[in-house]
C-alpha cells in the first residue's frame, strides 16, 4: 500500500468526518437535532476514553504485562455502575453551575477562585501534555509501520510526519471547536464526528480480533489454547499495581479534561447518562474482548523485537490484507484525532477562560468591554489549541518517542489524578475549602512531577545524579524512592506519595482555614445540588402538618386572609371548607408563592422548608434572607428615623403646649385672683356707700359706713401698688440705689416701721448689736421692704401669748445672713412650700391687711439684691432666712 | 315662716358680711353669720334657714366643697342657696351650678339686687311690705 494512499484515505477520512460535524451544526442550528443528542451518540462520544494508547497499546500493554491492561477498562467500568452517583452529581452541578471545564468545576466550587482556576489549567496541561504526544506518537508509529511495508517510496521523515499530523489535528480541531461561542460550550457537530469515530474504531479492532482469531488461530477453541501455550498464562497479578492502574483508571475517567468535557459539559439530559451507565462498559468489554487474541497471536506471529504496540496493524499487513490494515489504521487514527480534538477543546477552554481572558481583563482594566470579547475568546481559544498540539509535539521530539505507549498514558493519568481530591472533597464535602483544594493541587503536582513526570525525560532534566542518589545525595528524597520506599513500583510510588500528599494538605488546609462567603454559597450549591434547583422548587409532600402551615400563614398574612386562602384550597382539593387542605406540593408552591409576596421568597422558602420537614436552609437561602432583611431593616431604619423625629417634634410641641397651658393656667389663676382682690373691697365699697347714699342714718353708721370704705379704698391702693411693685420686680427692670448702709440701722427702720401693726401686742425683740454690726452695700430701701415684710408677719401671725421675735446676722464667706423667726406655731410642713407663691395666705387668717403679695414681694426683692429667701423650718416658730452678699456685683 | 325669714351667710370678708347683714336685717331677714367654710354645714343643718348665702372662696373649706355637703345632707338639699364670687370668671359659675347652687352672683352687686335675690328665693315680702330695698329706712 502506498503511502500517498494511506495519506489520501487519512485526508478523505477527516473530510468525511468534517462533514458528518458541518451536517450535524447546521442541523443544531436549525433546532432539529433529534437522535442526535440520543443516549447512543453520548455514550459513543464517552469512547474517547479509548484513544490511540487504548486501540493499539493495550496489546502491547497485554503483551508485555498480561491482564493486567483489563484495569485500563475495568476502572471507568466500575466507575460507571459502581460510582455512577458521582458522576449523576458532577453532571448535575455542571448543568446547573454551566460548568465549561473540570478547571472551572474546581474555580467555581472554591469561590469562583481564579488561581485555581489557573492552578488545575497548568496542571491538566503539563500532565496532558504526554498524552496529545502519546497519539501523535501512535499515529506517526502506524504511518512507519506503512511506510516500512512500502519501502522505498518518498516519504517524510518520523519528526516531519508528526508535524503534519499536528498540524492538521490543529486545524480540525480549531475549525470545528471554535467556530461558535456558548455559553455551555457544547459542540454537537463534534461530539456527533466522536460518535462516528467511536463506530470506526470498534469496528475495526473487532474486524482485527475477528480475523486473528477466526482467520489465523482457527476459532475460540483454537486461539483458547493458544492463550493458554503462551507465556501470557504465566503472568501473576501484583496486587500493588493492579490497585494502583484501577483506581487510576477510575480517576481518569473522571479527571480528564476530555472527559469531564464530555461526560459533563456535552451532557444535555438525565437519560443519556442513565444508558451510558450500562453502555459505556458494554462498549468498554467489547473493545478489549480481542486484546489478548491479538497479543497472543502477535507474539506467535511476529518476528522477536516487533513493537507489539503496532500488533494491530502488523498482524494483517503481515498477513497480506491489505484492506483490514487500512481499517485497522483508520480506527487508530480515529482513536488517536478523537481524543486529540475534545483534548484540545477542552484545553482550549480552560487555557482561554482562565488565564487568558482574566489576564486581559487585568491588564486593559479601565474602559468598557465591548463587541470584541468574542473575537478574542475565539483567538484565545485557537491560539490555545495550538499550542497544546505544539506542547505535545515538543513532549514528542524531547521524549524522543521512546517508551511504551501504556507507560506515557499511565504518567498522565497520575497527573489528573490530582484533581481527584479537590474534585470529590468539592462535591461531597461542604468544610473543603480553597486553601485547601490549592494546598492539595499544588502538593500533588509538584510530587507527581518530582516522581514520576520528570524521571519520564530520563536524564534529560533532572541529573542522573538526583535520579540514583537524591537531590544534594538526599537518599530518602530520591524521586523513585521517597523515604526509602525503594520497593514499590514507581508508578505505584508516585501515586501513592502524590496522592497521600495531596489528600492530606487538602484536608489540613481545609479544617484549619475558613471558607469566605462566596465559598459558602458555592459549596451549598455543589454539595446540595439535589436539594433544590435555584428555580422555584418543587415540594415533595412533606410532613408539613396543616395545621402548622395555618398557624404560620396566619401569622404573616393576618387571620382573615390565611383563613380565605386554606378554605380555597380545601375547595380546590374538593374537601369541606371547614377541613384543612392537605399539604399537597401544588398547595406548598401556591403557599410559599403568596407568602413570598409578604415577606420575601427566601424567608418564605426557609418557613416551609422548617414546616414541611427539610430542614436544609442552605447557605444561599439565608444569604438571601440576610439580604431581604437588611433591605427590611435598612427600610424600617428610615422609618424609625423619620418616626423619631415625629416624636422629637410631638414631644417639642407637647412641651410648648404644657407651657402654654401651664402659661395660660397661671394667668387665668392670676387674673382670677386679681378680681377677686379687686372685687372684695370694691364690694364692700358699694355696699355702704349704697347705705350712705340713703341718707337719713344714724350717725354711729354714716361713720362706720365711711371708715369701712376708707380702710377698703386704702387696701386696694395697696394692693394696686403692692401688684405694680411685683410686676416691676419679676420683670427684672428694677432700679436698684445701691448703697452703704449698716445693717444695724436697717433693722431699727424695719422695727419701727412694724409698730403699726397690731400695735396692742407687746412683742419681744431678741437681737444681738454686735452682729448686727455688719456694713453692705446693697438697695437699703429694698432690703428694709423685706424686713418690714418678715417682722410684720410675724407681729401679725405669731399666737405665742408673750410674743418674741428673733433677729440672727451673721457674716459667712462674704455673705451676710439674717434670720427672722418667731416663736409662734409656725407654718404647717404641708404648706411651707407655698409660702412665697402669690396671693397665699395661711388658711383661716383673716386678710383684712393684705392680699397675699407680700412674701412674694420679699423674694423678688431678695433675688434683686443677689440673694436668697428661704423659710426655716424647725426653729419653733415660723423662721425665714435670707442671705445676701456684703456688695451687690455691679450689673 | 320663720324660717323662710332666717339666712345663713357665710362669708368671711367682715366688711363684706356687715354689709350684707346690715342689708337683710334691715329688710325683716334675721341673718346669723358664720365666717368660713369648716361648720357651715352643720350649721345649716342645725338652723335650717329659708335661704344660704355662701361666699365661694371660704378659708377652710371652699363654698364649692360646703354646697356639696349641704346637697348631700338630706335635710339641706333643698335649701336655695345663693352663691356670692369675687372671681369672675364663668367657669366657677359653671361649677357652683353643677354643684347645685340656686343663684349665683358676682361681687360687687348693688344692694337691691341682693334684697331681689333673697325676697325670691325666700318667697316673702319683707317686712316692711315694700318692694325692693332701696327706700329702705328700718333701723339696723
Amino acid at each position: 500500500m502506498s503511502f500517498n494512499l494511506l495519506v489520501a484515505s487519512c485526508l478523505a477520512y477527516v473530510i468525511f468526518l468534517f462533514a458528518v460535524a458541518f451536517l450535524v451544526e447546521r442541523r443544531s442550528g436549525q433546532g432539529k437535532l433529534g437522535w442526535l443528542r440520543s443516549p447512543l451518540v453520548y455514550t459513543l462520544s464517552l469512547s474517547i476514553y479509548c484513544t490511540a494508547w487504548t486501540f493499539y497499546g493495550a496489546v502491547g500493554y497485554g503483551a508485555r504485562s498480561g491482564l493486567e491492561f483489563i484495569t485500563i477498562y475495568l476502572g471507568p467500568t466500575l466507575v460507571f455502575i459502581g460510582w455512577w452517583w458521582i458522576l449523576r452529581k458532577l453532571v448535575y452541578i455542571g448543568r446547573q453551575q454551566r460548568l465549561t471545564s473540570i478547571a472551572d468545576l474546581i474555580s467555581s466550587r472554591y469561590g469562583k477562585s481564579n488561581s485555581l482556576g489557573v492552578l488545575v489549567t497548568v496542571i491538566a496541561i503539563v500532565a496532558v501534555t504526554p498524552y496529545i504526544a502519546l497519539q501523535l506518537q501512535s499515529v506517526v508509529l502506524a504511518f512507519e509501520v506503512f511506510a516500512s511495508a512500502a519501502p522505498g517510496e518518498a516519504r517524510p521523515a518520523a519528526g516531519q510526519t508528526a508535524i503534519w499530523v499536528a498540524a492538521g489535528l490543529a486545524l480540525f480541531t480549531i475549525l470545528f471547536g471554535t467556530r461558535n461561542l456558548d455559553a455551555k460550550e457544547q459542540h454537537t457537530g463534534i461530539v456527533t464526528a466522536i460518535a462516528v469515530e467511536a463506530v470506526v474504531k470498534l469496528v475495526a479492532l473487532i474486524a482485527v480480533g475477528c480475523f486473528v482469531v477466526w482467520g489465523l488461530a482457527g476459532g475460540v477453541s483454537g486461539i483458547m489454547a493458544k492463550i493458554d501455550a503462551s507465556s501470557l498464562h504465566d503472568w501473576q497479578l501484583q496486587p500493588g499495581r493492579w490497585t494502583a492502574i484501577l483506581f487510576l483508571a477510575g480517576a481518569a475517567v473522571i479527571c480528564l479534561p476530555r472527559m469531564f468535557q464530555v461526560i459533563v459539559v456535552e451532557n444535555s439530559d438525565d437519560r443519556q447518562l442513565a444508558r451510558a451507565s450500562w453502555a459505556f462498559p458494554a462498549y468498554l468489554l467489547a473493545m478489549s474482548l480481542f486484546i489478548i487474541p491479538i497479543a497472543v497471536m502477535g507474539i506467535e506471529r511476529m518476528p522477536a523485537g516487533s513493537n507489539p504496540d503496532m500488533f494491530v496493524l502488523t498482524l494483517p499487513l503481515a498477513e497480506g490484507q491489505g484492506g483490514l490494515a487500512m481499517l485497522a489504521f483508520l480506527g487508530g487514527f480515529s482513536s488517536a484525532t478523537s481524543m486529540v480534538i475534545v483534548e484540545a477543546i477542552a484545553l482550549a477552554t480552560m487555557v482561554s477562560n482562565h488565564i487568558v481572558i482574566p489576564t486581559w481583563l487585568r491588564l486593559r482594566r479601565s474602559g468598557a468591554i465591548s463587541e470584541d470579547v468574542r473575537s478574542l475568546v475565539l483567538t484565545a481559544r485557537r491560539l490555545s489549541i495550538a499550542l497544546v498540539l505544539a506542547l505535545g509535539l515538543g513532549y514528542y521530539r524531547l521524549s524522543g518517542g521512546s517508551g511504551a505507549l501504556a507507560e506515557i498514558g499511565l504518567i498522565s493519568f497520575a497527573g489528573v489524578a490530582q484533581f481527584l481530591p479537590a474534585m470529590i472533597g468539592g462535591i461531597f464535602w461542604r468544610g473543603a475549602t480553597r486553601t485547601g483544594a490549592l494546598l492539595g493541587l499544588a502538593t500533588g503536582f509538584l510530587l507527581w512531577a518530582y516522581c514520576l513526570f520528570l524521571p519520564s525525560f530520563g536524564d534529560a532534566i533532572l541529573p542522573a545524579s538526583v535520579l540514583q542518589a537524591g537531590p544534594w545525595g538526599l537518599g530518602w528524597l530520591r524521586p523513585n524512592a521517597m523515604f526509602g520506599t525503594e520497593v514499590m513500583d514507581p508508578l505505584v510510588h508516585a501515586l501513592f506519595w502524590s496522592l497521600i500528599g495531596n489528600t492530606a494538605a487538602f484536608c489540613a488546609a481545609s479544617i484549619l482555614s475558613f471558607p469566605g462567603p462566596v465559598e459558602r454559597l458555592q459549596s451549598a450549591a455543589f454539595v446540595n445540588v439535589f436539594d433544590g434547583p435555584v428555580g422555584p422548587q418543587r415540594w415533595a409532600r412533606g410532613e408539613a402538618e396543616p395545621e402548622a402551615l395555618l398557624m404560620m400563614t396566619q401569622r404573616i398574612m393576618g387571620e382573615e386572609e390565611a383563613q380565605g386562602l386554606f378554605e380555597r384550597a380545601a375547595r380546590d382539593q374538593g374537601k369541606s371548607e371547614t377541613m384543612l387542605p392537605d399539604p399537597t406540593p401544588a398547595f406548598l408552591a401556591a403557599l410559599e408563592e403568596r407568602l413570598a409576596g409578604s415577606i420575601g421568597a427566601a424567608t418564605a422558602h426557609a418557613m416551609i422548608s422548617k414546616l414541611v420537614g427539610l430542614d436544609t436552609v442552605t447557605v444561599e437561602d439565608l444569604m438571601v434572607v440576610a439580604r431581604e432583611s437588611a433591605q427590611l431593616m435598612e427600610h424600617s431604619a428610615q422609618l424609625e428615623e423619620q418616626r423619631g423625629e415625629l416624636a422629637r417634634t410631638a414631644t417639642a410641641l407637647r412641651e410648648a403646649n404644657e407651657k402654654l397651658t401651664a402659661l395660660s393656667v397661671q394667668k387665668d389663676a392670676f387674673l382670677s385672683q386679681i378680681s377677686h382682690e379687686l372685687r372684695t373691697p370694691m364690694t364692700s365699697i358699694r355696699a355702704f356707700s349704697e347705705i350712705l347714699a340713703e341718707g337719713d342714718l344714724p350717725v354711729g353708721t354714716v361713720a362706720r359706713s365711711g371708715g369701712i370704705i376708707r380702710d377698703e379704698a386704702v387696701r386696694l391702693t395697696r394692693l394696686l401698688d403692692d401688684l405694680l411693685d411685683l410686676s416691676v420686680l419679676e420683670s427684672g427692670k428694677v432700679q436698684l440705689s445701691v448703697s452703704l448702709v449698716s445693717m444695724r440701722d436697717l433693722i431699727d427702720r424695719s422695727i419701727l416701721a412694724t409698730e403699726k401693726v397690731k400695735p396692742e401686742r407687746d412683742i419681744e425683740f431678741t437681737r444681738d448689736q454686735v452682729a448686727e454690726s455688719v456694713w453692705m452695700r446693697t438697695d437699703a430701701d429694698r432690703l428694709t421692704q423685706v424686713f418690714i415684710n418678715l417682722i410684720a408677719n410675724a407681729r401679725k401671725y405669731c399666737d405665742s401669748s408673750h410674743p418674741r421675735i428673733r433677729i440672727a446676722v451673721r457674716v459667712r464667706a462674704g455673705r451676710v445672713r439674717v434670720d427672722v423667726a418667731d416663736n409662734g406655731k409656725g407654718i404647717p410642713k404641708a404648706l411651707q412650700s407655698m409660702v412665697f407663691e402669690k396671693f397665699w395666705r395661711l388658711p383661716g387668717e383673716a386678710r383684712a391687711s393684705g392680699a397675699g403679695l407680700g412674701l412674694a414681694i420679699c423674694r423678688e426683692i431678695v433675688t434683686n439684691l443677689g440673694g436668697t429667701i428661704d423659710y426655716l423650718p424647725g426653729q419653733g416658730g415660723a423662721a425665714f432666712r435670707v442671705v445676701l452678699p456684703l456688695r451687690i456685683e455691679p450689673g | 315662716m320663720e324660717n323662710s325669714r332666717k339666712v345663713l351667710l357665710v362669708e368671711d370678708e367682715p366688711n363684706i358680711a356687715e354689709a350684707i347683714q346690715f342689708i337683710l336685717s334691715r329688710a325683716g331677714w334675721e341673718v346669723i353669720h358664720h365666717a368660713e367654710g369648716r361648720d357651715a354645714a352643720q350649721i345649716a343643718r342645725r338652723l335650717q334657714p329659708g335661704l344660704v348665702i355662701l361666699d365661694h372662696m371660704l378659708p377652710g373649706l371652699s363654698g364649692i366643697e360646703v354646697l356639696t355637703a349641704l346637697r348631700a345632707d338630706p335635710v339641706t338639699a333643698d335649701v336655695p342657696v345663693l352663691m356670692l364670687t369675687a372671681k369672675g370668671l364663668p367657669r366657677d359659675r359653671e361649677a357652683a351650678e353643677r354643684a347645685g347652687a340656686t343663684r349665683f352672683m358676682t361681687k360687687p352687686f348693688s344692694n337691691a339686687e341682693i334684697v331681689a335675690e333673697v325676697r325670691s328665693l325666700t318667697g316673702a315680702g319683707d317686712i316692711a311690705g315694700r318692694a325692693g330695698a332701696e327706700s329702705g329706712n328700718v333701723t339696723p
